[in-house]
């Protein structure tokens, strides 16, 4: 177990170095910067313009959509892993119990593409 | 030492995160807390072995899960100020859905049984990876909710589809096999044309 953590340190000592270092650089920014803000400075602008409106609004739902699409290939694609790894011993039987949650997904994916969810007209 | 060390780093962090989710004023920064909280505990499952389901935690959570949430909190038009205000109209429901996901857990832990082929002391052992185990494990002995998983997935992909799909009327779009089909003898015309005259 030891052995297998010590594989992750060089990981771990990135991390420390990483955060140290962005520590580094905002509190020299807070430090070593000149700073003396005012209105006009601080506010929020638009390319020189005052901002026209809050940033949030609605949106075509699409994108929502587009999203979903991925994430449930992503996790498809998250099930090939342990698979091909362990290919070599599960068998015929592990082999086909993939190829039909493929070809249920294939149906799905089949499904979006003739009802054009894949299409941005 | 270390090892000590790192758990308390990761276990800390993610207490931490976790309140702050709840705690952040801004919904932008609450997602930005959960993300941390993802990888904090991703650290958690490689201290205990579990390298496939911290790289999992890493892949589907922070890349789609979490974008999708910022997705919709940065996007929607929703007055969060003015949701804020009316916390005690959705406290009953919200501690509701608590109690249930509470009551979830405590049964997940009260029937979980350890499988020994896939227990981190057992994949070192052996020499293999931990993502070798679980698939050992996933496509034979747990084949039934392999295929739910995958059914699952084809229910949510459809959902998706039906309810938020609408063609556009009057949209002029491409239509690459049209374009393919095209013959070059019925798109251009010769035409001889005198000089001076017209066609």
């Amino acid at each position: 177990m030891d052995a297998f953590l010590l594989e992750y340190l060089p990981i771990l000592i990135f991390m420390g170095i990483a955060i140290a270092l962005g520590l580094v650089f905002i509190l020299a920014a807070a430090i070593a910067a000149p700073s003396n803000p005012d209105a006009e400075k601080v506010s929020a602008y638009e390319c020189g313009f005052n901002a026209f409106d809050d940033a949030r609004m609605k949106f075509d739902v699409r994108f929502y959509l587009v999203a979903i699409l991925f994430i449930i290939f992503d996790l498809e694609a998250a099930f090939l892993f342990p698979w091909a790894a362990s290919f070599g011993q599960i068998g015929m039987f592990g082999f086909w119990s993939m190829m039909v949650f493929l070809g249920v997904l294939t149906i799905g994916f089949i499904y979006e593409w003739r009802k054009g969810a894949l299409d941005w007209e | 030492m270390i090892q000590v060390l790192a758990f308390y780093l990761f276990a800390v962090t993610a207490v931490i995160a976790g309140v702050m989710v709840v705690f952040s004023r801004n919904p932008v920064h609450s997602v930005l807390w959960l993300i941390f909280a993802f990888f904090s505990s991703a650290g958690l499952f490689v201290m205990m072995g579990a390298e496939f389901l911290a790289m999992l935690l890493m892949i589907v959570y922070v890349g789609a899960v979490a974008v999708l949430f910022l997705f919709v909190v940065m996007m929607l038009d929703v007055d969060f100020a003015e949701l804020r205000g009316r916390v005690a109209e959705y406290l009953p429901i919200g501690l509701a859905i608590g109690l249930v996901m509470l009551m979830q857990l405590s049964f997940g832990f009260l029937a979980w049984q350890e499988v020994d082929a896939a227990r981190p002391a057992e994949t070192m052992a052996r020499g293999v990876g931990n993502a070798h185990q679980l698939g050992e494990v996933i496509y034979t002995k747990y084949v039934y909710a392999f295929q739910a998983s995958g059914l699952i997935l084809l229910v949510a992909m459809i959902g998706a589809i039906v309810l938020t799909l609408r063609h556009r009327e009057g949209v002029k779009k491409q239509s690459v096999m049209s374009q393919l089909y095209r013959d070059p003898k019925e798109a251009v015309v010769m035409r001889d044309v005198k000089p001076g005259g017209s066609l």
